[in-house]
């Protein structure tokens, strides 16, 4: 029987703000509202009709309030979920079931960060590094320890090697180069991220993701209203959402990601299986995680990520587009990245994705990971019932 | 059930745990009602709901599930280690021996570091010699 929640909902509008370095006189929500301006026009929805309000804001423990009153909304449905970088992906989730329950109509996700700018101000620290207590004594470096962590063990069950992760980090960089909005455009070759400075074993600063600015917005309403407005709407097919662990320590088995189930969870909701997606964006806060994720959504078996990924499959012109736009390794990266793989999903879907566009794509998975693989949610969209 | 049946074990586990630490053990917590042993400690076990948990020390030794080296920008650096302990738990760890290989798989044994009253006492691991 089809899952009463497949196709319910749709995306009407997605937008960034301006992204990359934006100065020191702009702030997270500044950017959060520009992209939020972009995605109402782009769906042909005024602010008034937003009822429906999802954000999450690193360092804000009141986001939605914060952002309500930054926009001007009052929301009659609010959800401030956060689960770090999977977080807007869980809202897209969350959204298509509170459409579908009628507790709103028009459903807004929203995000902004300054992340990069944040490092420069003066007298003002990026948002304090949240050490679990029962790990800090041996001073782990947050976040990318925890991944090191997570590709070191992959390594070494697996054998999966260095060039391989570096095979990530260069697919990525050559989707950006067809992306004029990607921070980092300038040619890389396996070589450049093998001899880049070690941050963490195996980790160089190449396999690691970007520090940028950047928000980003997305409109969201039932299938069955708003018909006239916009453009195409993008069906939400399929979500699924599981959490498994906070600090790298509790992760029960470092090889594999709660991907498992979330993926398994979105798929059964879609009706559909990995060979039927033709275009896949996965958080790629480190070269470890499109290998994880491709595993364990299902792409490959358990522990041929690596080999998967070889000889350019993932890049332009290969068997699997992953990571169109260049991906938290190339394009962006202002925390929690995971708005932008589901902004990516729908400008492919919607044929919008000019020089780096997948001809033909209906069907695309976007995929949110959060904490230190912590959290995965992942969403099957399509421009197709 | 009455709700005082739920008055838990240890109702502060990081106190105790600091305290136990800083005398030198590396403690942790076993579950009375599921016999697994439980780390971090907390409250109630989290893999049965107990809170009939009991204070244990580990005798330190066990198998490198996983290790990163963190090198300095100027120079040397550290090892970030997770150990699985032979009484069946896995804790975040530094290594005695910076230059060492800590190879995953290799046996370990730890002790903790109460040396530097500036900082938290840490876990930290030597590779056992060939058994």
């Amino acid at each position: 029987m089809t899952h009463a929640l497949r196709g319910s909902a749709v995306i009407r509008g997605v937008a960034e703000s301006e992204l990359g370095e934006v100065g020191p006189h702009r702030f997270p929500l500044d950017l959060l509202g520009e992209a939020v301006a972009g995605a109402l026009a782009d769906a042909g929805i005024a602010k008034s009709e937003v009822d429906g309000l999802f954000t999450a804001v690193g360092g804000r423990m009141m986001s939605n309030l914060d952002v309500g009153e930054y926009l001007g909304i009052a929301p009659s449905f609010t959800d401030g979920t956060m689960i770090g970088g999977s977080s807007f992906v869980s809202h897209v989730h969350h959204a298509a079931l509170a459409l579908q329950a009628g507790a709103c109509k028009v459903a807004l996700i929203a995000y902004g960060s300054t992340q990069r700018t944040d490092q420069r101000r003066p007298g003002r620290l990026p948002y304090p590094p949240e050490l679990p207590s029962y790990e800090a004594a041996a001073r782990p470096v947050h976040p990318v320890t925890g991944y090191a962590l997570a590709a070191a063990r992959h390594m070494h069950e697996f054998g999966t090697t260095r060039e391989q992760l570096a095979e990530v980090a260069v697919a990525a960089r050559r989707w950006a180069q067809l992306n004029p909005k990607a921070f980092k455009r300038d040619p890389l070759t396996v070589e450049d991220v093998l001899s880049a400075r070690v941050v963490a074993t195996p980790f160089t600063t190449l396999d690691c993701c970007l520090v940028t600015d950047g928000g980003g917005a997305i409109v969201m309403t039932r299938a069955d209203a708003y018909t006239d407005r916009g453009t195409a709407p993008v069906y939400v097919l399929g979500a699924g959402e599981a959490h498994s662990h906070r600090s790298i320590s509790q992760m029960p088995d470092l090889t594999t990601t709660s991907a498992r189930e979330s993926g398994r969870r979105a798929f059964e909701m879609a009706g559909l299986r990995p060979a039927d997606i033709d275009v896949l964006e996965l958080y790629d806060a480190f070269t470890i995680n499109p290998i994880l994720f491709l595993e364990d959504l299902g792409f490959c078996a358990k522990g041929e990520g690596g080999a998967f990924v070889e000889g350019g499959r993932i890049a332009p012109g290969g068997a699997l587009p992953v990571n169109t736009n260049g991906g938290g390794l190339s394009f962006c990266h202002p925390g929690m990245y995971g708005i932008f793989a589901l902004i990516e999903a729908v400008r492919q879907l919607r044929g919008d994705a000019g020089e780096r566009q997948v001809a033909g794509a209906t069907t695309a998975l976007a995929h949110g990971n959060g904490g230190q693989l912590s959290s995965q949610v992942t969403a099957i969209l399509s421009s197709e019932l | 059930m009455t709700a005082a049946d739920l008055v838990p074990a240890e109702p502060a586990p990081w106190a105790t745990f600091a305290a136990r630490r800083a005398e030198g053990r590396i403690p942790f917590q076993h579950c009375w009602s599921c016999e697994r042993a439980v780390f971090y400690p907390r409250v109630l076990c989290p893999h049965c709901g107990s809170v009939e948990l009991e204070w244990r020390d580990s005798a330190g030794v066990g198998v490198v599930y996983s290790a990163t080296y963190l090198p300095a920008r100027d120079g040397g650096g550290r090892h970030v280690l997770l150990v699985d302990l032979d009484e069946g738990f896995r804790v975040m760890g530094s290594a005695t021996d910076d230059a060492g290989a800590y190879a995953i798989g290799s046996r370990v044994r730890g002790a903790v570091d109460v040396g530097n009253p500036e900082a938290e006492p840490r876990f930290v691991f030597a590779e056992e010699g060939p058994r």
